[in-house]
C-alpha cells in the first residue's frame, strides 16, 4: 500500500454523509484532478479569480510527470529539458536565473514543489486519491467520485467546475508488432535507469525525444544499438550560434517572418550545423521543418558518426530471438525498449462529454474547452515548441476567466461560450503536421498564445 | 495593443544572471507572516531600508529583505531582479517600492502575483515629476536631464528635523543617475493576481507632488495614507516609525481579511 501521511492532513468534514454516501455540495468550488503543473496552475489561477479550490491527486505529492518517484511518472534519470528555462517557466513565478539553459529533471521537480509551498497550493490538495468518476448533474454543475488509492471508502462530492489537469504522458502507447520476442520488451515508460542498458544489445523503436535520447544513454552503455524510425525527422540541435535553439528560433517570430521563410531558414541552419544525416543511413525527412513534433538533440548525429548507433527502418515482425526490420534484414538485440509514446486517457468521464472520436482524440475549444460544457475543461492537454508550463499557466487563467465571468456576468458568459465553442481548430491554427496520434495537440506557441489572448481579451472584466 | 502573453524580449533576449545584493533580516520572525521585499529608489540602496525600516518590519515578526538594484540597470532588469527576489522566498511576497522603486514595484506587479505591495511617494508618473523637481532644485535637476548625476537637495528628501550633519552623511551616499525611461516609460500593467495595494507618501514632499500620489493611488483604488511634515525619503526622515507602524497595521489587517 502507497499511502502518504498527506492523506491524513485533511478528512472529510462531515464524515457521516461519506458513511451514507450522500453527495456533499460544495457550492462555487471548482474541482482540479491532478497536481502536476498544469493541476498547480489551475488552482493558483482560479483561487486568484476567487474561487474556493479542491484539488484530488492520486500519487503522495506534487510534480506530476516529473516526479520520478511516481510509478507512472516518463522521466529517465537523464532527462533534461528539451525547451529552454526562459521559454519553460511559469510567466509568474521565474526559475532562478542563475540556473543552466537546460536544467535537468530534478531542478525542474523542484521548481515546481517551490512554485506549490510558494503559492501555498498543497492546502487544497488532497493526496493519495483518484478522481474515478466525473458526471454532469445539469445546470453545469458536476458530480465527482474519488476514491482513495489505499483502497478506502468513496465519496461523492458535487461542485461548480471540473478542470481536468491529468496529464497526457503517462499511459503508454505500445506498437503492435506481431509473432513472439523471446528477449525482454519494455516500454520507454518502464526505463529508468542506464544501467538498465550496460553491456547489452539495445534496440530503441522510435524518434520521438525519448526515443532520442535512450538511444545516446545506450550509445554510451550498450555493447550495440540500433535506432529505428518509420520515418526521417529534423534533427534539430540544442544550441545555435551560440544560444538555445528555441531562443533562435523565437527571434525569427519576433520578427514576424513567414512559415516558408522560417522553414528555408530552418533547412539551411540544420545544413550548416548537424549536416546531411542521411550519409549516416537515416532517411530524409517525409515532411517539411515545422511539421513534426520538435525533436531537440545535439548527441544523436555525434554517436551516428562514430558508429555507436545503428539507425534502421521499422521493425515489422519478431521471431523469437530476431527483429525483422522492413528492409529485410534481421537483427537479434537482447532488449527492445519501445519509445512509441503515450496516449490521453480520461476515463473518468463519459467520452462524449469531451467529444472524443473513436480514435480516442477529444476535440475541445483551444484543446482546453468542453465545446457542449462550459463548465468543464482541460489544462496541459496541447504540446508545443516551447514549454508546457506557460501555456497550462495561460489557459488556466482563461478558464478561470471564463468560469468566473458565468458568475459576475452570465449573459456575457453565454454570449462568449457560444460563440467561441464552435470554432473549429482551424480557425486560429493553420499548422500542417505529420498525421499521426502524436501530433493531435500540437501547437505553435505563438499562433496558439495568440489565439488564448484575444479569447482573454473578449472576457476582460468590464470597467 | 502590447500583447502580455508573447513576451519575445525575455524568450530571445533573456535578462543575464548577476550577483544580487539583498540585506535580510530574518531571525525570529513568524513564519506565518509573508515576506517583505523592499525596493529602494534612485540612487538608494539596500542600506535605506536596513536603517530603520528593516529592523521595524522583522520586529513585528516579517521577515524583511531589501534589493539593491544593479548598477546602471534598466527598467526591464530592475523588474526582473525583483521579481527573482520575490520567488526566491519561501512564500507569496510583498512588495514594498520607494520612489522610483515603487515605479519597479507597479511593474513587478505585473510579472508576479504579489500578496499585497505598498507603493511609498512613488515616482510613478514622470512630467509630473520632472516639474516639481526642476522647481525644487533646478540646478541639481538639469545636469540630470543631460545624462549627468542628479544632485537631490535636502529639502527635497527631508524635513527640517532632521540633524544637518545626519542629512550630509545620508546626501553623500546617494548616488542617483537617472534614466530617460524614468519620464518616458508606458503605464505601469495591471498587477496579476488583484493584490491589494496601498499608497503613502507626503503631502510636503518636494520629489512627488500631491496631484500625483492621489492619481497613483486611484488608479489602485484608494486613497493615499499621508504623513505631514515629512520628507520624498520616508524611510530616512526623523519621522520613519510613523509610515512603517502604519504600513505594517494596514498589512496586518488585509492578510486577515
Ligand atoms: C520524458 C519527458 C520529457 C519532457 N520534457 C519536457 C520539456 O523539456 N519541456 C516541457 O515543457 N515539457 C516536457 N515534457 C512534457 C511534460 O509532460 C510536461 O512538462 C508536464 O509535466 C505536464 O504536466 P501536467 O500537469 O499536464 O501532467 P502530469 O505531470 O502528468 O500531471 C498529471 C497529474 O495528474 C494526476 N492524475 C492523473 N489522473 C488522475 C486521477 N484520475 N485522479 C487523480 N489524479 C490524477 C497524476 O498522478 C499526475 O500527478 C516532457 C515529458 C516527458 C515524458
Ligand atoms: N525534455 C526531454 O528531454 C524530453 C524527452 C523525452 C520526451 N519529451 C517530450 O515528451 C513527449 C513524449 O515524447 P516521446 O518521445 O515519449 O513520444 P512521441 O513524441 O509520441 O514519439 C513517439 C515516436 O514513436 C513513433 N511511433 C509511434 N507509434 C509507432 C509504431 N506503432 N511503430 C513505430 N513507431 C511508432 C512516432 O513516430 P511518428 O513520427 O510516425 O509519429 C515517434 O517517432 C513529447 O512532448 C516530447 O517532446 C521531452
Amino acid at each position: 500500500m502507497r499511502l502518504g501521511f498527506w492523506q491524513y492532513r485533511r478528512v472529510p468534514d462531515t464524515p457521516d454523509i461519506v458513511d451514507r454516501k450522500d453527495v456533499a455540495d460544495r457550492h462555487d468550488a471548482v474541482c482540479v484532478i491532478g497536481a502536476g503543473a498544469s493541476g498547480l496552475a489551475a488552482i493558483k489561477n482560479l483561487r486568484e479569480h476567487g474561487f474556493e479550490v479542491d484539488c484530488y491527486e492520486r500519487e503522495t505529492s506534487v510534480g506530476g510527470a516529473w516526479n520520478w518517484r511516481h510509478d507512472r511518472s516518463p522521466v529517465y534519470a537523464g532527462t533534461h529539458l528539451i525547451s529552454s528555462r526562459p521559454l519553460t517557466e511559469f510567466p509568474d513565478f521565474p526559475m532562478p536565473d542563475s540556473w543552466p539553459d537546460y536544467p535537468d529533471h530534478q531542478r525542474v521537480l523542484s521548481y515546481l514543489e517551490r512554485y506549490s509551498r510558494h503559492f501555498n497550493l498543497e492546502s487544497d490538495v488532497w493526496f493519495g486519491t483518484e478522481v474515478v468518476s466525473v458526471v454532469p448533474v445539469g445546470d453545469g454543475r458536476w458530480d465527482v467520485t474519488t476514491q482513495s488509492t489505499g483502497g478506502g471508502s468513496s465519496r461523492v462530492q458535487r461542485y461548480a467546475g471540473v478542470v481536468v489537469a491529468n496529464g497526457h504522458n503517462w499511459a503508454p502507447l505500445k506498437p503492435k508488432i506481431p509473432g513472439e520476442f523471446s528477449g525482454q520488451l519494455i516500454h520507454s515508460a518502464k526505463f529508468k535507469d542506464p544501467a538498465q542498458l550496460r553491456k547489452r544489445k539495445v534496440l530503441v523503436i522510435g524518434g520521438g525525444n525519448t526515443g532520442c535520447d535512450i538511444a545516446v544513454e545506450a550509445a554510451q552503455q550498450a555493447s550495440t544499438v540500433w535506432h529505428s524510425t518509420r520515418r526521417g525527422y529534423w534533427y534539430a540541435p540544442k544550441y545555435v550560434l551560440g544560444h538555445p535553439a528555441d531562443q533562435v528560433n523565437d527571434r525569427m517570430l519576433k520578427l514576424g517572418l513567414p512559415l516558408r521563410l522560417r522553414q528555408w531558414i530552418y533547412r539551411r541552419t540544420l545544413a550548416l550545423t548537424t549536416g546531411d544525416l542521411t550519409r549516416y543511413g537515416l532517411p530524409a525527412p517525409d515532411h517539411r521543418p515545422y511539421e513534426s513534433h520538435p525533436i531537440v538533440n545535439s548527441q544523436l548525429p555525434y554517436y551516428l558518426g562514430h558508429g555507436r548507433i545503428q539507425p534502421v527502418p521499422d521493425v515489422t515482425e519478431f521471431d523469437g530471438a530476431s527483429a525483422v526490420l522492413a528492409d529485410g534484414r534481421r537483427i537479434e538485440p537482447e532488449l527492445v525498449i519501445t519509445a512509441t509514446g503515450y496516449r490521453p486517457r480520461f476515463e473518468f468521464l463519459a467520452p462524449e462529454l469531451l467529444d472524443i472520436g473513436e480514435n480516442g482524440r477529444p476535440d475541445l475549444h483551444l484543446h482546453t474547452f468542453a465545446r457542449q460544457h462550459p463548465t468543464l475543461a482541460v489544462v496541459g492537454l496541447v504540446q508545443a515548441d516551447f514549454g508546457l508550463f506557460p501555456l497550462a499557466h495561460w489557459q488556466s487563467v482563461a478558464v478561470a476567466r471564463w468560469m468566473r465571468l458565468r458568475v459576475t456576468d452570465p449573459e456575457r458568459a453565454t454570449a462568449v461560450q457560444q460563440k467561441e465553442s464552435t470554432r473549429p481548430i482551424a480557425s486560429w491554427s493553420r499548422r500542417r503536421v505529420v498525421p499521426t496520434s502524436r501530433h493531435w495537440f500540437e501547437v505553435d506557441h505563438a499562433d496558439y498564445l495568440r489565439a488564448v489572448e484575444g479569447l482573454l481579451r473578449e472576457m476582460e472584466p468590464s470597467k | 495593443m502590447k500583447s502580455d502573453l508573447l513576451r519575445f524580449a525575455d524568450w530571445t533576449d533573456p535578462v543575464p544572471p548577476a550577483e544580487r545584493e539583498v540585506v535580510s533580516i530574518t531571525e525570529e520572525t513568524d513564519a506565518a507572516r509573508p515576506p517583505l521585499l523592499f525596493v529602494p529608489g534612485l540612487g538608494h540602496g539596500a542600506w535605506a531600508f536596513a536603517e530603520h525600516w528593516l529592523p521595524a518590519a522583522a520586529a513585528r515578526g516579517f521577515a524583511a529583505h531589501a534589493l539593491t538594484p544593479r548598477p546602471g540597470s534598466d527598467l526591464r532588469v530592475q523588474v526582473h531582479d525583483v521579481v527573482q527576489v520575490a520567488a526566491s522566498l519561501p512564500r507569496q511576497t510583498v512588495l514594498i517600492g520607494h520612489g522610483a522603486g515603487a515605479l519597479v514595484v507597479a511593474y513587478a506587479m505585473g510579472r508576479y502575483p504579489a500578496k499585497a505591495a505598498v507603493l511609498a511617494a512613488p515616482v510613478m508618473d514622470g512630467w509630473p515629476t520632472l516639474g516639481a523637481a526642476l522647481r525644487a532644485n533646478p540646478f541639481g535637476t538639469l545636469p540630470a536631464m543631460v545624462g549627468g548625476r542628479l544632485r537631490l537637495s535636502r529639502k527635497q528628501l527631508f524635513s527640517p528635523e532632521l540633524p544637518e550633519e545626519r542629512a550630509r552623511e545620508l546626501l553623500g551616499r546617494i548616488d542617483a543617475r537617472p534614466r530617460r525611461e524614468l519620464v518616458t516609460h508606458d503605464p505601469a500593467p495591471r498587477p496579476v493576481g488583484g493584490p491589494p495595494v496601498l499608497v503613502v507618501g507626503s503631502p510636503d514632499d518636494r520629489v512627488v507632488p500631491r496631484t500625483s500620489l492621489d492619481r497613483t493611488a486611484t488608479r489602485y483604488g484608494g486613497a493615499p495614507l499621508l504623513f505631514p511634515g515629512m520628507g520624498h525619503d520616508l524611510m530616512l526622515d526623523v519621522a520613519w516609525a510613523e509610515p512603517i507602524e502604519a504600513v505594517l497595521d494596514w498589512l496586518g489587517k488585509e492578510l486577515k481579511s
